[in-house]
């Protein structure tokens, strides 16, 4: 994933002499990049610029659309749907940190500490997948039912007088707030940031532990000082993976959430598929993914990791 | 480490455990939920509240119009896209690695992209592409959209494994009079195939289990994840609490039963 | 030696079992891993190829087995130009570093590799009677991952010489096995290759192990050939400085050619007077000129100053100081401080010793001056050094 920014190799240096050269392999790589490659042109390149182009028409699905270089629906698309880009970002990035602080533990426990239960655990970590991830989502709809027990216990507790100061929730209910959609979108990715994490974790050298230990560090420094570094690898394509499909997605909010926690993908599912503005959708899907390109390029950068990935 | 009994030192100790097993516990409770109201009996259209128990979907699992039907072709879709995404990809991938050549940089962004986009702005891209092309919305735009979703993840599987294989087990090949097809068959193919496999397992299951690409370019076809959709809004039968658990425990028994007969096997040899 | 024929192995067998290598290169965009070389290594012979770590010998090498395309030059197996076929059609097989083995065949069928993409069919036989010569014969049906480090290591043999390769190349063989083991396989090695009959070109960077096994050793550094020649050739006669520290240890001293009487030549060195055979000087030694005087520390005995009478007329002598002791077992290691040279090694058989060798002992350094050789003065004096001490 380091390819963003990866220049062009340098051509393998060729042999002065006058033998014919050895065809040995000199077409292969074109040969076997041919139908794989035809294929992304075909079927991802050409759509997004369908998409491009389809942004900036003008017409109606009676009359048929034309390339006018309407810009305007970009400027139109932005001022009406703000809300919901924000709210996108916003969960996504909440559902993001989440993941990594309820995946890190599990991520470690079974890297360092779970022994002969380690295959056990990644089991049970991958399993859920072989359920139809919209069927489980709907599972949430019950845990946090109207008056049902996580309902009452977080209401005992006064989370919800916290939870719903903060505007996270409302009233009695937890179900149709942005805490749900949240917790949804939390759920569904966690496998994708434990994974990573438990990849370049279980690469670190136990004795390390032990060196630092030996060289005086507390458990909690060698965690700071030696494990925790060594995992951004797994912490940046962890992040990664949560946060790109977590800001498209639309299922969450729409099964859990309500009217008020519409997200992005929402406003773009409705626009192409009820609504049938095509102009609108595609700015809209052309925006989410130059915003995201960009944010994940400027995360690449900042964290350093740009061969990491 | 000093041993002292006191329970703030015992939970300090085990911390990381504790959370972590609460993680789990996060991931595996819908299942748990999945799983319990396959046995329910519910009031009115959905499946959201505990009634009482009866066994009544188990026995019938088809018992819902359409909702077998959508299984078997979501099990077709995912075949013949796994089939197609892990033939590309592994070319792809093979000359990634083992060839230099001028666009590499430029096929490894093409590879990255797909990946780095969020579905909906795919699946909006490619409605776009077939809308253009007048194609009529049905099982082959499903197919095409999932070949080319889960291409990208096939090359990063088959090219961490072939990245990390030894190029002199080849060169030995060679060495030991194979030619360059020999070689491949006999050699690069077969180290290759844990790699190979994983995408094809990836690719399955991302096929299988998609919903977002396919609600945009699916017409009126509805595979598996667009009928659990679809009951979301209308009506959730019980029998799709069934079909969860069922392909929740087969797959675990899977992985269980082939564990099992991989440590016997090499326990046998050993 | 026996040539199965495939449509690849023409080459005329009469005499023409060279390994011939002529101008070869190698060259990396702007790196020249192997200058233009030219070595003929005999039929039947063992040659090593022995060098520090990037010195050009395993490309070197894989340019033979056909791994590698020369950036010039050609290579000849007897009479037939090979340097433009792929290795697959080459009658020359290799044993690799870490051995290369197919972890997903077993050993019979790693052994029987070769020959069933030759198209031959019946290869039992053949590969029970290698496994039997490498005593491998119960492990057959094992994976190379359940096999130890030397078994892998003769699996690898096993599996190169079932072709009857024209040549048998190694790259580093032993190097992943431990002391004992790499001296073991060393002469296993050496009694397959007088077995068999076949030419082994044996690449490695370690000095003793290139000494042991090889008929010829080929000394490189840099992409060049520092010196060719028998082990003991190599060892008494350096002509390189090179050569003369990569090779055991040398004690060199910077000299003031005095006078060439006869065969001999007299050099000053600091005020002693040496004397070491002209023949077994490779610099120009005119009168006034500066050589480099060489003795290794196995040649020179050791006597107390107080008995500096004892020492016989004849022989080369220079007296120091002794500065540090090291007692090995066998042999006692002293380094000697003198005028000439600050660190003179000498090893002394533990014979007889004497209890006043300590450090700070005045003493004097003797020796044969038919033992002393001497070296081109425009050299490096501590080429070799690091390399010799890191291998």
């Amino acid at each position: 994933m380091s390819t963003l920014t990866e220049a062009p190799p340098p051509l393998t240096p060729t042999a002065p002499d006058k033998r014919p050269p050895r065809t040995r392999g000199r077409w292969t790589p074109y040969w076997l990049l041919l139908p794989g490659v035809l294929w992304l042109v075909v079927f991802f390149v050409a759509p997004m610029v369908y998409q491009a182009s389809t942004s900036v028409q003008t017409g109606s699905l009676e009359e048929g659309y034309k390339v006018t270089w309407h810009f305007v629906t970009y400027w139109d698309a932005v001022s009406e749907y703000w809300p919901q880009f924000l709210r996108s970002v916003a969960y996504a990035a909440s559902a993001t940190v989440l993941c990594l602080l309820l995946g890190y533990p599990l991520a470690y426990l079974i890297a360092f500490r779970a022994g002969r239960w380690r295959n056990l655990i990644m089991i049970l970590v991958i399993a859920p997948f072989f359920t139809s991830f919209l069927i489980r989502t709907l599972a949430w709809k019950t845990i946090l039912a109207d008056g049902g027990p996580v309902v009452g216990a977080l209401n005992t507790l006064h989370v919800l007088d916290v939870t719903g100061w903060l505007g996270w929730t409302s009233g009695d209910r937890v179900l149709a707030t942005p805490l749900a959609v949240v917790c949804g979108l939390t759920y569904n990715f966690l496998p994708f940031m434990i994974l990573p994490l438990y990849t370049s974790l279980e690469r670190i050298d136990g004795r390390l532990h032990e060196a630092a230990g030996d060289l005086y560090a507390k458990p909690s420094t060698v965690f700071r000082k030696v494990t925790f570094p060594l995992s951004m690898p797994g912490v940046v394509s962890g992040t990664l993976l949560t946060f790109i499909p977590a800001t498209g997605d639309y299922v969450n909010a729409s099964l859990l959430g309500s009217a008020d926690t519409g997200m992005i993908g929402n406003v773009i599912q409705s626009q192409f598929l009820r609504v049938l503005d095509y102009p609108t959708a595609a700015a809209l899907s052309f925006l989410l993914m130059a915003a995201i390109l960009a944010m994940v390029t400027f995360y690449i950068r900042r964290s350093g990791t740009e061969d990491l990935v | 480490m000093a041993f002292s009994p006191s329970p703030v030192n015992w939970l300090k100790r085990h911390l990381v455990v504790i959370a972590g097993l609460l993680t789990l516990a996060y991931l595996l409770l819908p299942n748990v939920v999945v799983t319990v109201f396959s046995f329910n009996k519910p009031n009115g259209r959905f499946n959201y509240e505990w009634q009482q128990f009866s066994t009544d979907a188990w026995k019938d699992p088809c018992g819902v119009a359409g909702l077998c039907g959508s299984l078997s072709l979501s099990l077709q879709i995912a075949l013949w896209a796994t089939l197609g995404a892990t033939a590309l990809g592994t070319a792809i991938a093979f000359a990634l690695v083992r060839y230099r050549f001028r666009a590499r940089g430029t096929i490894n962004s093409l590879i990255f992209l797909p990946m780095a986009m969020p579905e909906v702005v795919m699946a909006a891209s490619l409605l776009t592409l077939f809308l253009n092309m007048g194609a009529r919305l049905g099982f082959w735009t499903i197919l095409i959209a999932h070949i080319t979703f889960c291409l990208s993840f096939v090359v990063t599987a088959v090219k961490a494994r072939v990245m990390s294989m030894d190029p002199r087990l080849e060169q030995a090949a060679q060495d030991l009079y194979a030619g360059p097809f020999q070689t491949f068959v006999r050699v690069t193919l077969p180290i290759a195939a844990p790699g190979i496999a994983a995408g094809a397992l990836l690719a399955f299951a991302l096929s299988f289990d998609d919903f977002i690409i396919t609600n945009f370019n699916a017409g009126s076809t509805v595979t598996f994840p667009m009928f659990v959709w679809g009951s979301a809004q209308r009506g959730t039968p019980v029998q799709i609490n069934v079909i969860g658990t069922a392909m929740f425990v087969v797959a675990v028994l899977f992985v269980l039963v082939s564990m099992v007969i991989g440590n016997r096997r090499n326990r046998r040899t050993a | 030696m026996t040539t199965n024929s495939t449509k690849n192995q023409t080459a005329a067998t009469d005499g023409g079992g060279d390994v011939r290598l002529t101008g070869i290169t190698k060259t990396y965009g702007s790196f020249t891993a192997v200058h233009p070389l030219d070595l003929t290594v005999p039929q039947g012979s063992f040659f090593a190829l022995l060098g520090a770590s990037g010195c050009g010998k395993t490309t070197t090498l894989r340019m033979i087995a056909g791994l590698e395309e020369p950036s010039g030059g050609t290579v000849h197996l007897g009479d037939q130009d090979v340097t433009a076929l792929p290795p697959y059609k080459r009658p020359v097989n290799t044993v690799f570093q870490s051995y290369a083995l197919f972890p997903h065949l077993d050993i019979y069928e790693n052994v029987a590799f070769g020959l069933r993409r030759r198209g031959i069919k019946s290869v039992k036989k053949q590969v029970g009677e290698m496994l039997d010569l490498v005593q491998l014969g119960e492990q057959a049906r094992r994976k190379p991952h359940q096999l130890s480090g030397g078994q892998q290591q003769r699996v690898a043999v096993a599996r190169a010489l079932i072709n009857h390769p024209k040549v048998l190349l190694l790259d580093e063989p032993l190097g992943a096995l431990d002391l004992k083991l790499r001296r073991q396989m060393q002469l296993e090695l050496k009694r397959i290759q007088t077995e068999v009959g076949i030419t082994f070109v044996h690449v490695t960077h370690d000095q003793e192990e290139a000494m042991t096994m090889a008929d010829q050793v080929a000394v490189m550094n840099a992409g060049r050939v520092e010196q060719l020649g028998t082990p003991a050739d190599l060892y008494e006669n350096p002509r390189t400085t090179f050569t003369a520290n990569f090779l055991g240890t040398s004690n060199l001293i910077e000299a003031e050619v005095d006078t060439r009487s006869g065969d001999d030549v007299v050099v000053r060195a600091a005020g002693d007077k040496l004397v070491l055979p002209g023949a077994r000087c490779s610099a120009p030694a005119k009168a006034g000129g500066t050589v480099l005087v060489g003795v290794r520390p196995e040649k020179i005995s050791l006597t107390h100053a107080d008995d500096a009478g004892s020492v016989p007329e004849g022989r080369n002598r220079i007296t120091g100081r002794i500065s540090n002791t090291s007692f090995i077992g066998v042999s006692t290691q002293y380094v000697v401080d003198c005028a000439a040279c600050p660190e003179f090694e000498v090893y002394v058989q533990n014979i007889d010793r004497d209890a006043r060798l300590a450090p700070g002992a005045e003493v004097v350094l003797h020796w044969n001056p038919a033992h002393t050789f001497g070296l081109d003065a425009a050299q490096d004096i501590d080429a070799g050094v690091a390399e010799g001490e890191a291998a």
